[in-house]
């Protein structure tokens, strides 16, 4: 497999290093750490939002940190949790006083790693650290990775809405609350036309047939739910939403992520997300906005997710409330 | 004054051999880890206290908490994945225990905290064929040990080991239902836990540093103190 690489142990930190020269003004890089926090950090009184996991899934995390989203992100190995002492150091680089939310995907490493650094963190004086898992994915009910629902692209709301809530003022608390009500309230599924390509192991993670297609991966290369024969676009976008909605089951104004996995061009997403809308509407649903895109990828493996979200008045204004965070538009 | 710099030297002793131990153990370990993991908890290991070993050095002079609850922090920034926070975040919380040094009471309170935390944070039980196995039989032997019969500590660490032992090969018929292996379903079954052998290991350096550096007559002038071996059954 052909990859632009130096040495593949080091691309996670060389990617850090270009994240941050990309967005000089916006953030800066923690010494001796891959971790990315917004410039400003710590905003005196602010109650910080943190996340952090693996890297191969950009934009996320480093993507969303930006005012009115994610205070800092810390970036693990590929496809490995961030250690302890470097999820600690970005808690306390975030903490402007008011106590900081950890956004957490839910991997066994990535959870006892956020508990290890939260409890560091408070040895280090940070008052209080909060911290919500999120579980998304509809899939599957246990993964390679975690017991429990897996941590998908629904994590992205929950930046969004607690950032928003976080970016206004509102004690850790209140933005607690509202991440936890994002991930009662979201569903994702996801699909993989291909296996993605690890930069260490420089060859596929799985192997799948040029007429196979596997419904519900995991965004590591975890194993579906079927492995199938190749559909089309309409059915895969069919049976990816009617799972999703099943579980969410949303009764009014939803909010659509569709997602792909970081090898799919925008052309087929926007093939899937055309259908994605109309099944929404034949369930009776109101489309209140949609995001289509790369927004958590697993490396450059071809598929797609798509994400529900059902809202609320408060959901709605925190999601389209402002936020400079590059991998996030408000619409 | 001198006790102190004798429990001190035989902790830096006992982590010495705890990191030849493992760099030894790292194929079998490793192995271990490929049949039921991701195959890299030897090197996860091995990586982990080689760095433990550098980063104790400048903890020469500290007390044994201090010592101790830089062991901790080492594993976690070494280690990573789930292995870390479970050894390094358990030996950190109950590093505290040891403020007074180490006596056969704080090292049973070490034992006790560092269970208590494992347990809470893996969300494993006795059963679940994990490290819990393996330090369960570890704890509760080495306190009744102490406590109800009187031992020695270097003695109760022994026997502590010994239900260690009984713990690991009672991880092999088990069926996963905790950490990776639980997602191989029966296919775990058959298979040692690697974090439950890489705690016996552990233990097992300990106690033969313990028994290293004590003599009979340290023994028996001491039975009432701090000896090194306590120190180590916890970790």
């Amino acid at each position: 497999m052909k990859k632009l690489l130096n040495d593949p142990s080091d691309v996670v930190d060389e990617m850090v290093d270009g994240i941050v020269a990309a967005y000089p003004n916006r953030t800066r890089r923690l010494d001796d750490t891959k971790v990315v926090v917004r410039d400003d950090a710590p905003v005196d009184g602010k109650v910080g939002v943190v996340s952090g996991g693996g890297s191969g899934h950009e934009p996320t995390h480093a993507g969303f940190v930006g005012e009115g989203m994610l205070d800092g992100a810390a970036a693990g190995e590929v496809f490995t949790s961030p250690t302890g002492d470097e999820l600690s150091e970005m808690i306390q680089a975030c903490d402007g006083g008011a106590g900081v939310l950890c956004v957490v995907k839910n991997y066994e490493g990535d959870v006892m790693n956020f508990d290890t650094a939260a409890e560091m963190a408070e040895i280090e004086g940070v008052d209080m650290v909060e911290q919500v898992v999120v579980n998304d994915d509809v899939a599957v009910e246990d993964s390679t990775y975690t017991s429990g629902r897996r941590g998908v692209q629904g994590t992205i709301f929950v930046h969004k809405c607690a950032g928003a809530l976080a970016e206004r003022g509102a004690a850790i608390e209140e933005v607690t609350r509202v991440a936890e009500k994002v991930v009662d309230n979201v569903g994702s599924m996801g699909m993989a036309l291909t296996s993605c390509v690890t930069p260490d192991k420089g060859e596929p993670t799985f192997d799948i047939d040029d007429d196979e297609i596997e419904i519900g991966i995991g965004i590591h290369g975890e194993p579906g739910v079927e492995r199938t024969e190749i559909m089309e676009a309409d059915t895969i976008a069919e049976r990816l939403t009617t799972e999703v909605l099943d579980d969410v089951q949303p009764s009014g104004e939803v909010a659509v992520m569709v997602n792909g996995m970081g090898g799919t061009p925008l052309s087929e997403l926007f093939v899937v997300n055309r259908r994605v809308q109309e099944l929404l509407e034949d369930e009776g649903l109101e489309m209140w906005n949609t995001w289509v895109g790369d927004y958590m990828t697993s490396l450059d493996m071809e598929g797609c997710s798509v994400t529900v979200l059902d809202l609320d008045d408060e959901l709605k204004d925190l999601l389209s409330a402002p936020t400079d965070a590059p991998g996030f538009k408000t619409k | 004054m001198e006790k102190t710099d004798r429990q001190r030297e035989a902790v830096f002793a006992a982590i010495e051999n705890v990191a030849a131990r493992l760099a030894e153990a790292k194929p079998y370990l490793t192995e271990l880890d490929s049949a039921i993991g991701d195959a890299d908890h030897g090197s996860n290991m091995d990586r982990g206290f080689e760095t433990v070993v550098e980063k104790i050095e400048e903890e020469r002079d500290s007390d044994i908490d201090d010592i101790i609850k830089a062991v901790g922090v080492a594993l976690i920034s070494e280690v990573g994945g789930a292995a870390g926070p479970l050894y390094g975040g358990s030996i950190m919380h109950a590093s505290d225990q040891l403020s007074e040094g180490l006596t056969p009471e704080s090292t049973v309170a070490f034992g006790e905290a560092y269970l208590e935390k494992l347990t809470d944070r893996g969300g494993a039980s006795v059963g679940d064929k994990t490290m819990v196995d393996a330090v369960t039989p570890a704890v509760h032997t080495y306190k009744k040990s102490i406590e109800n019969d009187d031992l020695p500590a270097q003695e109760a660490l022994a026997k502590a080991v010994d239900a260690a032992r009984r713990g690991v090969e009672f991880t092999v018929p088990l069926r996963a239902n905790k950490g990776r292996a639980s997602y191989l379903g029966w296919r775990s079954v058959g298979h040692k836990d690697p974090g439950a052998a890489s705690t016996l290991l552990i233990l097992e350096a300990i106690l033969e540093s313990a028994e290293d550096s004590l003599d009979e007559s340290d023994l028996e002038q001491d039975a009432t103190s701090p000896t090194i071996p306590d120190e180590g059954k916890e970790e």
